[in-house]
């Protein structure tokens, strides 16, 4: 028997922080360090309610797996881009390239 | 309380403590540390909860794979010793997070949870989880590593070096 409703807390304030530290932040790798804990907020409820609802009850699990698949390819993904964004602008903030703006 | 509580509330607490620290660090190595420290500690909160195989997966790639890509993204990108630039909108994003906090834990506690079907947690094992993924699941899995083996040939195509540069 788990405490849902507290690990259900404890999963939306990793989602919160971790909205908070993209919404804030400027420098494109702790954004992408955010996103990070969102994702793994997520994950941690599709496990919660894995482990609590009886019958199938891997079913989540798989769920949260395919989450850290996915993860993996966005932070992948998102680190090159970051990386030629320094290249190009000498800076990995993500407030300051403008230069698709018209 | 059970230890398997007191494992649970100890790992949930580690998580929370290095969620804040990458909040509140301006030093991008310190918030690299502090996110490894989640990631491990949500590994932890897998294993509490029967899910040892995600907690492995956990382990081995954002533990290992992810947290070294970050570092190594902070090196190519920023000297370790400085902070990153201050950023602007702390206030307007700490309210919103804070709203949805508050907004997610009022629905939380309003839900008239079910009671959990079983009496104690039977990890899930291993042959389990690889018949669903293998049987019922097979075609999101191949997809999933199509999105992987997409997502690295883009990312290798994106960060290479061109000869004009």
């Amino acid at each position: 028997m788990i405490p849902l409703p507290q690990v259900l807390t404890v999963s939306a304030a990793l989602f919160c922080l971790g909205l908070y530290v993209v919404l804030a932040r400027r420098n494109g790798v702790f954004v992408l360090m955010g996103l990070e804990l969102m994702l793994n907020g997520a994950a941690l409820n599709f496990v919660a309610f894995a482990a609590h609802g009886g019958g199938q009850r891997f079913l989540g699990q798989v769920f949260a797996l395919f989450v850290i698949v996915v993860a993996a390819a966005e932070v992948g993904l998102a680190l090159a881009i970051i990386l030629r964004l320094f290249r190009l602008r000498g800076s990995a903030n993500l407030d300051e390239p403008r230069i698709l703006q018209g | 309380m059970t230890s398997g509580g007191l494992f649970l509330g100890g790992a949930a607490l580690l998580a929370l403590l290095g969620a804040l620290g990458v909040a509140a660090t301006r030093n991008v190595v310190h918030g690299a540390l502090f996110l490894i420290l989640t990631l491990l500690a949500v590994a932890g909160m897998y294993l509490a909860l029967a899910a040892d195989f995600v907690a492995l997966v956990q382990v081995l790639l954002y533990g290992g794979a992810v947290s070294i890509l970050v570092l190594f993204a902070m090196m190519l990108t920023q000297a370790p010793d400085q902070p990153t630039s201050a950023d602007r909108h702390r206030l307007p994003a700490a309210l919103a997070s804070l709203l949805l906090f508050a907004t997610m834990v009022a629905a939380i506690h309003a839900t008239p949870w079910p009671g959990s079907g079983a009496t104690q947690l039977d990890h899930v094992d291993f042959p389990t989880i690889a018949a669903a993924l293998f049987t019922t699941w097979a075609i999101p899995f191949e997809v999933a590593s199509l999105v992987l083996l997409v997502a690295l040939v883009g990312a290798v195509i994106i960060a290479r070096r061109e000869p004009g540069e």
